[in-house]
């Protein structure tokens, strides 16, 4: 035993490794990987041929792509105006900044289903947004718009939260190193200061779209749900539980999972890969 | 109490830190581990404290083996390099707890009698209630170090002490330490990369290279009889000569100075070492190397002398104030350099 | 401060960026949260207590208090002793641990319910068994806190390993060197010294338990005054054309990530160097 211990891992002083990993990974165990692998176990006795057929008929690819497209949307709105916010918040100086940079966190902290009733109300057809731009044409309540829009609202922290820290620790003299060799501030922007910001955004952004991809609470509301339309991946599992279809909510479920796992494992290496661009290793 | 090392080695993955590492330390004596840094000295000073596990080999306390104790019994006081006071404690609390964790607790009278005795000795009793955040770097040290003693230890280590301090600082508590330890007679290891700091305030040094051991000796030995290449050039202020080594002498120019040790050697490529005030300077005879002052810098009474030689060499000399407006040498001008010692080593011999 | 030329943009630019950032914010930020308020006291107080001294209302907060107060500790008995595990020790798979720790971030909240509907559900693995012993789990109180401890797995620790991380093991060994135990190295260094991020990661923790919504409503059933907590509480009104009562409930939801914002906003200003290295993570 003890030379198995000695073995994985360096020896210590400190006491207490043994207990402290057995908690975290029997936890670990017990309230993640079990129900997880729960999920794939049940996949794959489904069969190939039935896991095709519910997993991708013409209902649920409808649903992919809203919920894929929709927060493809989301991010690159974000991606742009989170850009916008953190150099704002980071550079100038104005009041009440402090709150605003306080009420950045609110998608985090606000309740999704909170946030649905407020965005549905504001964006109804008789709410204070949605009575503005319904005279101009623009339907956002019940429509892939309002998909689109809450989906902005809970993705709005990580761009913002990725790009902040990095914009902060960015030395001034490298900007003024830029200015001096004759850069106009344009320049300076799009040549030394975007391709720093880089990896932050590519992380940021990658987080509000695994984040909408997901995302239930907030929209169910303001999407109207209607089948091949307006309905999101997470509500057709919530629709095929309702009909005690298991089966199709697995093989949904399986697939939404597959593809948050191959952005969680891009999102590691990119992260990994700007931490060793930092460091210079 | 009577500190022994045996043949330990460590290896952390690929790296070798120490390699088969013996090495006798008396009650009472204040050694310092003097090496560059990778060459296993905080290692050695970490398997002492117990912080560490050697691979191999033991240490023994006062006769006693105590390698299956604990860090946590050992009973040491360690003064981490960083000090690693506990932040979220004052400096009365810091010292204290050595005390306060004790399995026969001591009476808060009595702790709070041991602490201001020890704030008194590290001269800081107005500043028990200041947090680690609030003190100056000596400041902390000397907490680290009154924490440390707290305890009674048998043995006092300590990590690079005075490696975060500044010059200034550095230097005072240098001499304090010294005082410290000559009132107080408890055994000390200290690590450093310092030579100047381990030959002032050590009663031995130990000169580690390369996770082995290169010598062990007084300052006074460590310094005028390098045992090593490596050590004369990691002493540094040293000339380094290339000569060859015959019949017990190694020659360099028209010149031969006693080398022991190569009386059978037959004209073999060699280097020597000669320290700048070891180097003789003459602006007549014939005697040395052939030079020319390139510059000369007065630094307070000694005056330091860059010389050319030939074939490029480059030679340092020191003079005293009075020996160099003697020599009324201006720059340009050619001299005599004699070594009046050297020490000649093969070539092969240097690693 | 910086008021260097070559870093600034001229004050027109300024001011239009802050504009925009200005409202971004107050659109898809401040209009939701400043609807709910409204909403809730539209048709004055006596309606909004009314509202919420519903039998239905106070069974559903005392539900959400008993679900974060089991889920919180559960996570941050688990949050100690992964972050004591990961921080103090080198082993190998530590990367790989640290990833599967932050698994449910990346899983819809609706697949979290499903996992263990598909465990402890009817059809589900343990169902069989579970029902011959007349336990129930999902469309009851336990599914909730179960989905509810998934959802917030990861939080506690997220915070406390690259605090951990970055204060080192030196002062523990201190301790350990002055004669400590483990165990009192644990209580009188560790602790103190993780005790603000430790605080930071209880109070998202403790937010993200109480306003769970898609986990939270796959198992939850919606039994009313049973099985519905604050949000599947606000949905159920909703749903029900009670407008004022679903964000008389909401104003509470939205008061607690209001306290969270600040509460977070006063730890990370007034102990920013300690937090540093959870805020850059």
């Amino acid at each position: 035993m003890s030379v198995l211990a000695h073995r994985l891992r360096e020896p210590s002083v400190i006491p207490g490794f043994g207990i402290t990993l057995g908690v975290t990974l029997t936890a670990l165990s017990l309230v993640v990987l079990i129900p997880l692998s729960a999920l794939f176990l049940k996949a794959a006795g489904l069969g190939f041929s039935d896991f095709i057929a519910t997993a991708f008929d013409s209902r649920a690819m409808a649903a992919y792509g809203l919920s894929f497209g929709a927060a493809l949307v989301a991010a690159l709105v974000n991606l742009f105006f989170g850009t916008l916010v953190a150099w704002v918040l980071v550079r100038y100086r104005f009041a009440g900044k402090r709150i605003l940079d306080a009420l950045i966190d609110l998608p985090f902290a606000l309740p999704t289903a909170v946030a649905g009733i407020a965005l549905t109300t504001l964006f109804a057809p008789n709410g204070a947004f949605g009575s503005v731009l319904e005279p101009l044409g623009i339907k956002v309540a019940f429509t892939r718009l309002g998909v689109i829009l809450a989906m902005i609202f809970i993705g709005l922290p990580f761009v913002v939260r990725s790009v902040q820290p990095v914009l902060e620790d960015l030395e001034s003299e490298v900007e003024e190193a830029a200015a001096s060799l004759g850069a106009s501030r344009l320049q300076t922007l799009w040549l030394v200061v975007l391709p720093s910001l880089l990896p932050a955004l590519i992380s940021g952004f990658a987080l509000a779209f695994a984040r909408a991809v997901g995302e239930y609470g907030s929209i169910i509301f303001i999407a109207g749900n209607m089948p091949g339309q307006t309905e999101i991946a997470p509500l057709l599992i919530i629709i095929k539980l309702e009909q005690y279809n298991y089966a199709g909510a697995t093989a949904i479920a399986s697939v939404m999972l597959i593809i948050s796992f191959v952005l969680l494992f891009v999102i590691n290496r990119l992260q990994h890969w700007r931490q060793s661009r930092m460091e210079g290793r | 109490m009577q500190l022994d090392i045996q043949n330990v080695s460590k290896r952390f993955g690929t790296f070798q830190a120490l390699r088969d590492v013996s090495l006798s330390i008396d009650s009472g004596e204040l050694v310092a581990l003097l090496g560059p840094s990778g060459s296993g000295k905080t290692t050695l000073l970490r398997i002492i404290a117990g912080l560490e596990t050697p691979d191999s080999g033991q240490v023994l306390f006062e006769g006693e083996n105590v390698s299956d104790l604990s860090a946590r019994h050992r009973q040491v006081g360690f003064v981490f390099q960083h000090y690693a006071l506990f932040r979220h404690m004052t400096v009365f609390e810091n010292v204290a707890f050595g005390l306060r964790v004790r399995k026969q607790r001591p009476s808060k009278g009595t702790i709070e009698a041991k602490v201001r005795e020890l704030l008194h000795l590290v001269q800081l009793e107005s500043m028990g209630d200041r947090y680690p955040s609030q003190l100056s770097g000596g400041q902390r040290q000397r907490v680290a170090l009154a924490r440390a003693l707290a305890i009674e230890p048998r043995v006092l280590l300590l990590d690079e002490p005075f490696g975060a301090l500044d010059a200034q600082v550095r230097k005072e508590l240098r001499r304090w330490l010294r005082r410290l330890h000559d009132e107080m007679g408890i055994t000390g290891v200290f690590v450093t990369h310092d030579q100047e700091e381990a030959l002032e305030v050590a009663d031995r040094v130990v000169v580690t290279h390369r996770g082995g051991i290169e010598q062990v000796g007084s300052p006074a030995e460590i310094y005028d009889h390098p045992a090593t290449p490596f050590i004369y050039q990691f002493l540094g202020n040293v000339n380094r000569l290339s000569v060859r080594l015959h019949q017990g002498a190694a020659r360099i120019g028209g010149l031969a100075f006693p080398a022991g040790g190569f009386e059978n050697a037959q004209d073999l490529p060699g280097i020597a070492f000669v320290r700048p005030h070891d180097l003789g300077i003459s602006a007549e005879g014939t005697e040395g190397i052939p030079v020319s002052l390139r510059h000369a810098v007065v630094i307070g009474p000694t005056v330091r002398l860059e010389l050319e030689g030939p074939d490029h060499l480059t030679l340092e000399a020191e003079l005293s104030r009075s020996a160099f407006d003697a020599l009324k040498a201006h720059p340009g001008q050619a001299l005599w350099a004699r070594p009046e010692s050297v020490r000649a080593f093969l070539e092969e011999g240097e690693r | 401060m910086t008021s260097n030329s070559s870093r600034n943009e001229p004050l027109l630019v300024r001011g239009l960026l802050i504009l925009v950032a200005l409202t971004y914010l107050g659109l898809f930020l401040g209009a939701p949260l400043v609807t709910v308020f409204a909403e809730a006291w539209a048709k004055g107080p006596e309606i909004y207590f009314k509202a919420l001294g519903q039998a239905d209302s106070l069974a559903a907060v005392r539900l959400t208090l008993i679900t974060a107060a089991i889920a919180v500790p559960v996570n941050l008995v688990f949050g100690l002793c992964a972050s004591w595990a990961i921080a103090k020790f080198e082993f190998r798979g530590k990367s790989l641990l640290m990833t599967l720790i932050d698994l449910p971030f990346s899983v819809s909240p609706v697949i979290s319910g499903l996992v263990f509907v598909l465990l402890f559900g009817l059809q589900g693995w343990f169902g069989p068994f579970l029902a011959e012993h007349g336990i129930k789990l999902i469309f009851a109180v336990p599914g909730i806190v179960l989905a509810t401890i998934f959802v917030t797995f990861p939080f506690i620790a997220r915070e406390l390993i690259p605090l951990m991380q970055e204060q080192g093991r030196e002062e523990e060994e201190a301790a350990l060197m002055l004669g400590a135990s483990g165990w009192q190295c644990f209580w009188h260094i560790t602790l103190p010294n993780a005790k603000w991020g430790l605080m930071y990661g209880v109070l998202l923790c403790n937010a993200r338990a109480m306003g769970e919504f898609g986990a939270v409503s796959v198992v939850s059933g919606h039994i009313r005054g049973l099985t519905n907590t604050m949000p599947l509480h606000v949905e159920i009104l909703y749903n029900e054309y009670n407008f004022v009562a679903a964000f008389a409930v909401a104003t509470l939801l939205a008061a607690l990530a209001l306290v969270t914002l600040v509460a977070k906003s006063l730890l990370e200003w007034r102990y920013a160097a300690e937090l540093n290295s959870v805020k850059r993570a």
